[in-house]
Parts: C-alpha cells; structure tokens; sequence
C-alpha cells in the first residue's frame, strides 16, 4: 500500500486532461462532480499513505518511487520520481484536503458563472501542480510544480480577463514571479555545478558529507530563497499578492492563501540542512520573515477592501511561518503552515460568502451589521478571526507561539519583538474587519440590502468543517511546556528537519512567552473593540492628527509606486526606444530588404522572357540539337 | 522479318513530324498531341533497338515513359481546359505571361 503515493498528484492530472479535451460537452453536473471527486481521490490516497507511513521506520525515509527517466545528458540526470516521507505526506494532505472543501464551495460560488468548466480545468491542474511540488523527490521536478502552479495563479488571477484591472493583475503576478524564479532557477543550476544532483537524498547526502563549504551553501541559499520571496510574496516581491484577489474568491483561498503561497515556506523547510550550513542564509529568511510580517500588517491597518485586508494579513502570517524557518524552528514553521491553511481559507470563504449576499460588494464602509442576516458566515468569520489573532486554544494560538517561543529561545529577541508587534496589528485588523463588517451601524446600499440573503448550503457546509478544523487542528502540536511527548507534529516531521535545532528554556520563561503572546492578542482585540464600537471617532481622530502616516500606510507606503518609477517605466520606455530603433528599422529593414531584392532582380531577369511558347521550345531544340551535335563529333 | 533500321527510320520520321507540327501549329491542344507523337517516336525507337540489342532494358523504360505521358496528359489536359476558361482563347500568342 505503500507504493500508491506516487499516484497522488496523477488524480487530477488526468481529470484536467478530461476536462481540458471534452469539457465544452460534459453536463455542468458531471463536471463538478468530477473535479470534486478527483481531489477527494488525491485526499484519500494522501491519507492512505500517511498512514502508511507511520508503520514504516524511520531509517528507510524517504520513500521514493522512480517512475521513469526524464532528462538524461551526461552527467546531468533527473528522473520524473515522487518520494513521500512525512514533510510531503503533511503537504500533500492539507493541499488536497483543503482543496477539497475550496473546490465544493466553488461548486456554489461559481454556479452561475460562464466560465464554470474552465474554472475546474484550471483548478484541478492547479492541484496537479501543487501536488507535483509537494510529493517531487528532485528539485528539477520541483520547479516544475513551480512554475505550474504560477501558471494557474496567473489563469486564475485573469479568470474575469475581460475585466481589465484582472487582467492586469493576472500579468503582474506572473512578472513578479519570474523574477523570483530566475534566483530559483540559478539556485537549481548552482546545486547541479556542485553537487552534480538534484535529488533531494543525494542533497542531504552532500552536505552531511561536508562536500559543500559554507559559503556555497549561503549562496544557493539565498538564490533559493529569492524564488520563495516571490512565490511567498514576501519582502521586495510581495506586490503581486494584493492585487491577485481580482481573481474569484475560492481562489483567493486556496491558491493565494492556504497553499501555493507557502510553497516557499516547504522549500525552505526541505533544503533545512541547507540552511541550517549556511547560517547566515536562516538569519536573512528569519529577519525578511519578521519585517513582512509586521510591515504587511501595518497596511492591513487601512485598507477597507475585505478581501485585501486578507491578503496583506496573509503576507504576514507567511512571514511568521518564515521567521520560524530561519531561526531553526523547522518544524512550528510547517505547523504555522498547516493551521493557516485552514483559518486562511476560512476567512476567504466566509468573505467571499459576504461578498456573494451582498450582490459583490468589497468596501467594508458600505457593510455593518451584517451579524443578523448572515447567521452562518458570522460565527464561522468569527472563529477564523480568533485563530487567526492567536486567542488560546484555538489553533493559531499554538502554531504561532511555537514560532514565537522559538525565536526567543534561539537568542533572535529583535524577530521575536517584531513577532509579537505583528500579533497586536493581526488581532487589530482582524478585529476591525468583523466590527466593521457584522456590528455597529448598517451602512448597506439600500439596493444591496432588498437582496440580502445567507449562502446556500453547498457553501455554507464548507465554512463550518473548515471554522471545526481551525479550532481542532492545533492539538496535535501542543506546546512542549505542557509535556514534551505531546507536541505530535513536531516528532513527526523530526526525522525530515533535522537541521533543526531546539534551545531549551525554563517552564517559567515559556508560561510568561505564552502570556505575552495571549497578552498581546487581547490588547489587539480590545483597542479594535474601542475604536470601532465603543468610541467610533477615535480613528477619525487619529486620521486628523496623523494624515501623513495614515496616508502612507494607505497608500501601501507608495510601493507600487516606486517599483512603477524605478522599474516598469523604464523597462517599458526603454522597450519603445529597442522597437522604435531595432524593430522597426533592423529587423523590419532586413526582412523588407530581402523582398525588395529578390522583386528587383525578378525585375531584371524577366527582360529575358518574350512570353511565347514557340520561342522556348526553339532555344530547348537549338539546344539539343547543339549537344547532340557535340555528342556525335567528339 | 523487318530489319530493326525499318523502324528506327519511321521513329525518326513520327519524332520529325512531331517536332513540325509543334512548331507550325497555333493551338494549345495540338501542340499537346504533337508532344504525345513525339514521346510515342521515341517509345519505337526504343523498343526497336530492344529487340535487335536482345535485352529488355528498353522495354521496361517504355514502360515508364506510357505511364508518364498518361499522367503528363491528364494534367496538361487540365491546364488547357482552365486556360481555355480563364483566357476564352488557346491561342499560343494570346498567352504571354511571363513576358517581361
């Protein structure tokens, strides 16, 4: 039973390849049941073999399965292979179990949408591609999975393309990642040129047999690490990750939420030896970590887009998940991973099910009140928003103080400082968006309001397994101060993230962590409560007294602005200048050149053509007549 | 039996008259039949000295050169049929379009 992981990611392959060929054809039924069912099969199989797995020991990890042989030039060899060992298996199960509940959403979410089937086509290869990142065994085929599911981001982003701000969207999340991919990419070319393979044992292998210094470690390091900013959208390349939520909202949710986005959060933690070599490359993925997380959320502060207070909270707890990466914490970076997955999703959902019974509105100044029409979507929004802001046994709570605790443990007290500022913001901005959004005043378009309805169920039931498993889903990682055997994510993965390392510190010390932390998310709550319920002039107040922070922040200190000054334009007018001067007149003036040349000396030959049959077929008997003249006198 | 030099001597009278005719005649379509007479001079020509040289070397390019004026008139054919559409004439002196 062991063997059937590999088939994982090949379930929805081939239901893509259905849908792709005869889509157009197939009843709008039988195509979500299809794509559903797909992703259930993967879901199914992901936790065969995780359990699978648990029976197998820990010495014969990873379990490889070589399918066949891709590239094979020299002494450049990939094989198109699939490995499971508990990273992966953790992946692939949160991937296609989240994916799961996002796709029967979609069902409802999309129903009325044209484009239904290209919908599924596309989200089902996102699957595929997802599942291939997560389960390859060699970072060629990594990439892959890589680049293909930043195809189907972009797909997905532009799905409403003739929508242009989707469009555009669409276009600048695929630029932005390039640019991340070419650092992933000289990574890639780095590890070939020194090690001489891509598979991840024989990485492992190489550094545990000291064949790379410490320095190369660094430098492949951090070009690996540059693809995970703009996969991850962290800090330069996070700018994409805003403006994707033009994209349907069950996509929000699970491409640019729940999984793809922490595709660089897996990376990091499967090259963890490489990492844990270089040093210097964990201190840079740390510190990038701990300022996106409280840089993102300061914009959170502001912005009055429901979906896009989400996607900056998003880029935030991505830089938690980093943060505990880089200081050594393996293992509560992919915990913060898995429990984001769920309350991420949650949130997006739930927004997107606001969005659907208010006929689409985003703006969270034309909502209040919403708590009594939408008796469903509120209390699951609400959960998410608990786990999210880290209140005590919900599973956010566990995942981030893990990372928290960590950080302090491992002597990073400037991240851990920073970690803690961003827990205050994350519980604020959650809180304003719920205040804002179902209490206080109905500030509702009295249109929108004639048709205000809760979401049917095939939406609904999704929000609240997901709202059930954001609650649940921290126990199996309980904090070690409660007892060292019960922290069961963290000994799972232990055999996986062995460049790891843990700091002790006193039961005390921890107790007073975890009470900061607690502290810090209730501060966030209560100062939300005050300014949007309890006292209602106070951020107007504050705007008035602080325009030019409020502005910045607004704004989104200008980012997409600079960028725009210092990079496009000049790419895009330098791109004018190359067409105006090589386009137009080298490449066109030879391609023009060669046509008049051939048409001029067309011209000339034909002063040699009378036109008439007779006077050929004279000169051709004139001329055989000369050779067979030839022939008989010599 | 006839003497072999019989026969060479009507191919070249049938390839003599083949090449007259295509000179002196104004009209597309006799100018093609003098081509066929031409091309059946030569088929003589070659099965005559087959027979007398004892090989079947000339007979199998007979052979070929029967297939290859059947495919050379259905194709030629045509030609004329569609210039004869397109032009209303086939008139050799009507037609000069390659003159420069």
């Amino acid at each position: 039973m062991t063997e059937i992981f590999w088939l994982i990611p090949f379930v929805p392959a081939l239901s893509t390849l259905i849908l792709a060929l005869f889509g157009t054809k197939l009843p709008k039924k039988y195509v979500s049941y299809q794509a559903c069912l797909a992703v259930f099969g993967s879901f199914v199989i992901s936790v065969i073999s995780f359990l699978s797995l648990l029976q197998v020991s820990h010495e014969s990890y990873p379990l490889v399965k070589n399918l066949f042989s891709w590239i094979s030039s020299g002494s450049f060899n990939v094989n198109l292979s699939l490995q499971l060992d508990p990273l992966s298996a953790v992946m692939a199960m949160v991937v296609s179990g989240v994916g799961f509940i996002i796709h029967i959403y979609s069902v409802g979410y999309m129903a009325k949408d044209e484009g239904y089937t290209r919908y599924f086509t596309y989200l089902n290869l996102f699957m595929f591609a997802m599942l291939l990142l997560v389960m390859a065994s060699n970072v060629v085929l990594m990439f892959v999975g890589w680049e293909g599911v930043g195809l189907c981001s972009y797909l997905l982003i532009g799905f409403w393309f003739e929508k242009h701000s989707a469009a555009s969207a669409g276009k600048k999340a695929f630029i932005v990642n390039r640019i991340g991919d070419a650092g992933f990419l000289l990574g890639i070319m780095f590890i070939f040129i020194y090690i001489g393979s891509g598979e991840f044992t024989a990485i492992n292998a190489a550094i545990g047999g000291g064949a790379i210094t410490q320095g190369l470690a660094t430098l492949i390091a951090i070009l690996l690490f540059v693809g995970a900013t703009g996969k991850s959208a962290q800090i330069p390349l996070y700018i994409w990750l805003p403006d994707a939520m033009e994209g349907p909202t069950p996509v929000s949710a699970l491409i640019h939420a729940a999984t793809m986005v922490t595709a660089g959060v897996y990376m990091v933690a499967r090259m963890n030896l490489l990492y844990a070599l270089s040093g210097t490359a964990a201190q840079i993925v740390a510190i990038v970590g701990a300022v996106t997380a409280v840089y993102a959320a300061t914009m959170a502060l502001t912005q009055n887009d429901i979906k896009r207070v989400l996607a900056y909270s998003t880029i935030s707890q991505i830089g938690y998940m980093f943060i505990g990466c880089g200081v050594g914490a393996y293992a509560a970076g992919m915990f913060h991973l898995y429990t984001h997955a769920f309350f991420k999703s949650l949130l997006f959902l739930a927004a997107g099910s606001v969005m659907h019974a208010l006929s689409g509105e985003l703006n969270m100044k034309k909502m209040g009140g919403l708590r009594k029409y939408l008796p469903l979507t509120y209390p699951t929004f609400l959960i998410g928003a608990i786990a999210i802001a880290g209140i005590p046994f919900f599973s956010g709570f566990f995942s981030k103080d893990a990372i928290l605790t960590a950080a302090y443990a491992n002597g990073y007290y400037f991240v851990w400082g920073l970690g803690i500022l961003g827990a205050v913001l994350t519980a604020f901005y959650m809180f304003r968006l719920i205040f804002l959004t179902f209490h206080g005043q109905e500030r509702l378009d009295p249109k929108v309001k004639e048709h205000i309805h809760e979401s049917p169920p095939v939406m609904t039931i999704p929000l609240v397994i997901l709202a059930f498993f954001s609650i649940i889903a921290g126990f199996v990682g309980l904090p070690v101060v409660l007892g060292k055997k019960l922290n069961f994510f963290g000994h799972f993965l232990e055999p996986v993230l062995r460049g790891g390392h843990e700091t002790h510190i006193s039961h005390d010390l921890e107790w007073i962590l975890i009470g900061i932390s607690v502290g810090v998310a209730l501060l966030g709550i209560i100062i939300a409560w005050f300014f949007y319920i309890k006292a209602p002039r106070i951020p107007e107040r504050i705007r008035e007294r602080f325009p030019r922070i409020y502005k910045l922040l607004y704004n989104k200190y200008y980012i997409d602005e600079i960028y725009n000054a210092a990079f496009v334009n000049p790419t895009v007018r330098g791109s004018e200048k190359i067409y105006d001067h090589f386009d137009l007149k080298v490449i066109d003036g030879a391609v023009n050149g060669t046509a008049k040349v051939t048409g001029f000396s067309g011209k000339i030959l034909s002063y040699f053509q009378s036109g008439l049959i007779k006077d050929y077929a004279l000169i051709f008997l004139l001329g055989v007549i000369i050779f067979i003249g030839y022939l008989i006198i010599f | 039996m006839i003497p072999p030099n019989y026969f060479l001597i009507l191919s070249i009278i049938l390839f003599v008259l083949g090449v007259i005719a295509f000179f002196i005649k104004k009209d597309l379509l006799t100018m093609f039949m003098a081509v066929e007479v031409m091309l059946n001079a030569t088929n003589l020509a070659f099965l005559s000295l087959a027979r007398s040289a004892n090989s079947i070397d000339g007979q199998v390019i007979v052979f070929f050169i029967i297939t290859v004026a059947a495919s050379e008139a259905a194709v030629g054919l045509a030609i004329i049929l569609l210039v004869l559409r397109q032009k209303k004439t086939i008139k050799t002196e009507d037609i000069k379009l390659m003159k420069g």
